[in-house]
């Protein structure tokens, strides 16, 4: 009798300690947090991010997460407000403790958190355009999307080969556009263009023929305008109406199929660069992007519906968060830095990933396509 | 004793609880918030609640503090304590100057003015990029240091905004229960009968408008340095809107009404996140309902509850001991 109670007492036990043995055989999960705009002016970037982002998380834990680990995702919708990123962004490492943070859809959101993520030690991917964020470099930040610097050294050299060396510029009051312009006023000598009308516009204007109209007394041979959003398909439209004949630039802001809606006809003939994912199917086979721009494409327009660049930078965060893991064999925010900062000849849909201590974003110029509007379709030019 | 009781017992609390808790994110994340948040919703408290004088552009002096702090240490290179002092020459000259016309007007006037203030502040920060550093902000605001002790974690910030915000408090308390309190109220009541009593209705009021506007720059100095970063949007229009709801939530016209309406306003939000989406419906639910049921301000109606309840009582006891 005596016996049979601690046998009894025994097998609770070593049954106990089997159940704590087997418990920490489920690995530790990988915590990613991010916060995005969702909702708010810039929705059209965070949504499809958003989206991608949670797309691929299911798919990877799925498949039984990353070498053991699944993936927890924490997300927090910012409306594209600073003062919101940087709240939830205290609240990603204070309290929800994660290991890498992904995010910040706008530059405004992302340069208001950079202090908080470099004191805190947690590394983070920006999925935000301005320079400034990876310009100088501070350690425990990256980003995927190409920079303005990047896309006005693009338009810069088309210019140059179509001969164009007086252009008007045209920019929003946005931190996107007034970053762009002042990359745009800085290189513009280098390549020797004169920029002989510089007219600004709010964001929320619904008609900018006061400044075409100005622009049109100059003698520009073309006319750049560096934003996103609507207001560049109004500038679109406005100078079909005035019968403006300029080549138009635009910057990579508006590489989504809404600014040709928008800017119908009048999108004719702009030209801009950007991703190449928009022009995927018109990548030569060679192409070592075409496959995995092409599979994303094919996975999110199953889910969602069209693609648009902003998308392909979350997919290549966490592309890049995940090999980093990999490689680390840890779940550790040091290790996985370390990690992101080695990523070599990663193919995303921005282009081919080459990070480095001096280079936190990885991308060359040649990442970026120059691309023209034709009949109301992407026209990959080279 | 008796009249700061609550003020004690308020102090005492708000300084024991990082200690009890010095690593909770609720403490030491969304307590640094709160704090300012009161700080400021007090100062209003003092030109709206017992001026009478209805200020929509409060954020505006918090965002001059803010962003001379930022400009003069970064641009110019000064310690953070003569950038702080540029702040309050700058807003002082500004609030004084200001404050005898626009506070001539009334009511819609006032309030019309007061946002006009906000806005052109708020646009000088967006547009001014060369100084202010346009959309984007300026960042990098070097540690602040008092007597040579840097203010570096969450911890240490928690005690000096608290250490504000008490300062605050007991200042509003005092001002409420002086001479230039009692003047205040005469404003509020009714100005024509404050001038029949010998008072310079004008003067008081621009001394309030003027050390409420203070008040809010030097919490904007503060504010700026514990984030290391500004920019125009945390000092917009929407930002003297909550502001004003705060102090209306708690209630008009009493310290604590405003110190509750800033609790509440400032800790909502982090506590309804858990809805996502549904965030903002039950967050303006709660506030019409409370706004509904209680116009007094919440703080104020649950105080007179009290009182009232407490008179009962003791009318009872006057007529048992009587018959």
């Amino acid at each position: 009798m005596r016996f049979n109670k601690f046998l009894v007492l025994f097998s609770i036990i070593s049954f106990m300690m089997f159940l704590g043995s087997s418990s920490s055989f489920a690995k530790k999960p990988l915590k990613i947090g991010s916060f995005l705009a969702v909702t708010g002016p810039a929705s059209f970037l965070g949504d499809p991010e958003l989206k991608t982002l949670q797309m691929y998380i299911e798919e990877i834990n799925a498949k039984g997460g990353v070498d053991g680990h699944k993936i927890e995702f924490v997300h927090y919708d910012t409306k594209g407000k600073a003062k919101e990123a940087k709240n939830f962004v205290n609240r990603l490492i204070k309290k929800d403790r994660v290991d890498v943070i992904i995010g910040g859809t706008t530059s405004g959101n992302t340069l208001a958190v950079i202090d908080i993520v470099q004191r805190a030690k947690v590394p983070f991917i920006s999925l935000a355009g301005s320079i400034k964020i990876v310009e100088p470099v501070k350690k425990w930040v990256f980003k995927t999307p190409h920079t303005d610097k990047m896309a006005a050294q693009k338009i810069f050299e088309d210019m140059k080969k179509r001969g164009i060396t007086k252009i008007a510029l045209i920019t929003g009051n946005g931190g996107f556009d007034k970053s762009g312009r002042a990359q745009c006023l800085a290189l513009a000598p280098k390549y020797g263009i004169k920029i002989v009308a510089d007219e600004q516009y709010n964001n929320s204007d619904t008609d900018m023929t006061t400044q075409l109209t100005k622009i049109r007394a100059t003698d520009a041979q073309a006319i750049l305008n560096f934003g996103f959003g609507k207001a560049p398909a109004i500038v679109a439209k406005n100078a079909k109406q005035l019968g403006i004949k300029l080549p138009i630039y635009e910057s990579h802001g508006v590489a989504s199929k809404k600014f040709i809606e928008l800017a119908g006809d009048a999108a004719n003939g702009i030209r801009l660069p950007a991703a190449a994912l928009i022009v995927a199917d018109q990548l030569p086979d060679t192409d070592p992007q075409k496959s995995v721009l092409l599979s994303y494409k094919k996975k999110f327009e199953a889910k969602y519906g069209p693609v648009s660049t902003f998308g392909g930078h979350a997919y290549d965060a966490l592309f890049i968060v995940v090999n980093a893991v990999k490689r680390a064999g840890v779940i550790d925010r040091a290790k996985i830095r370390d990690e992101i900062e080695k990523t070599k000849g990663f193919v995303g849909t921005g282009g081919v990933f080459n990070m480095s201590p001096t280079d936190h974003l990885g991308l060359g110029l040649d990442a970026f396509k120059m691309i023209e509007i034709q009949n109301g379709k992407w026209k990959l030019l080279y | 004793m008796k009249r700061l009781l609550g003020f004690y017992i308020f102090s005492f609390i708000t300084l024991v609880l990082p200690i009890l808790f010095p690593d909770n994110y609720y403490v030491t994340v969304v307590g640094l918030t709160v704090l300012i948040n009161i700080s400021l919703a007090v100062s209003l408290n003092l030109l709206m609640g017992y001026a009478g004088q209805i200020s929509l552009g409060h954020a505006a002096f918090f965002g001059l503090g803010a962003y001379s702090s930022a400009i003069f240490t970064i641009k110019y290179g000064f310690s953070p304590w003569t950038a702080i002092t540029f702040g309050l020459l700058i807003v002082f000259l500004l609030s004084y100057i200001l404050s005898r016309p626009i506070l001539k007007l009334k009511g819609h006037y006032l309030a019309m003015a007061t946002l006009g203030l906000g806005i052109i502040v708020h646009i000088f920060f967006v547009q001014a990029d060369e100084i202010t550093g346009g959309p984007d902000g300026i960042s990098g605001l070097p540690t602040l240091s008092i007597f040579g002790f840097p203010i570096d974690t969450d911890l240490k910030w928690y005690f000096v905004f608290a250490l504000f915000m008490l300062i605050t408090v007991l200042l509003s308390l005092n001002i409420a229960d002086s001479r230039a309190g009692r003047a205040l109220s005469a404003v509020h009541g009714s100005e024509i009968a404050a001038q029949m009593m010998g008072i310079d209705t004008a003067k008081v009021k621009s001394r309030i408008f003027v050390f409420s506007a203070l008040i809010a720059c030097i919490a904007g100095s503060l504010f700026a340095h514990q984030q290391n970063f500004v920019s125009p949007e945390s000092f917009s229009f929407f930002f003297s809107i909550e502001l004003v709801t705060m102090v209306v939530l708690g209630g008009l016209g009493s310290t604590f009404g405003a110190v509750v309406g800033a609790f509440i306003l400032s800790i909502l939000p982090e506590l309804l996140i858990v809805f996502e989406d549904f965030e903002v419906l039950i967050f303006g639910a709660i506030l019409m309902v409370i706004m509904i049921f209680l116009p007094e301000g919440l703080f104020v109606a649950i105080k007179n509850k009290i009182a009232y309840l407490a008179f009962k009582r003791y009318q009872k006891e006057v007529a048992n001991a009587t018959s």
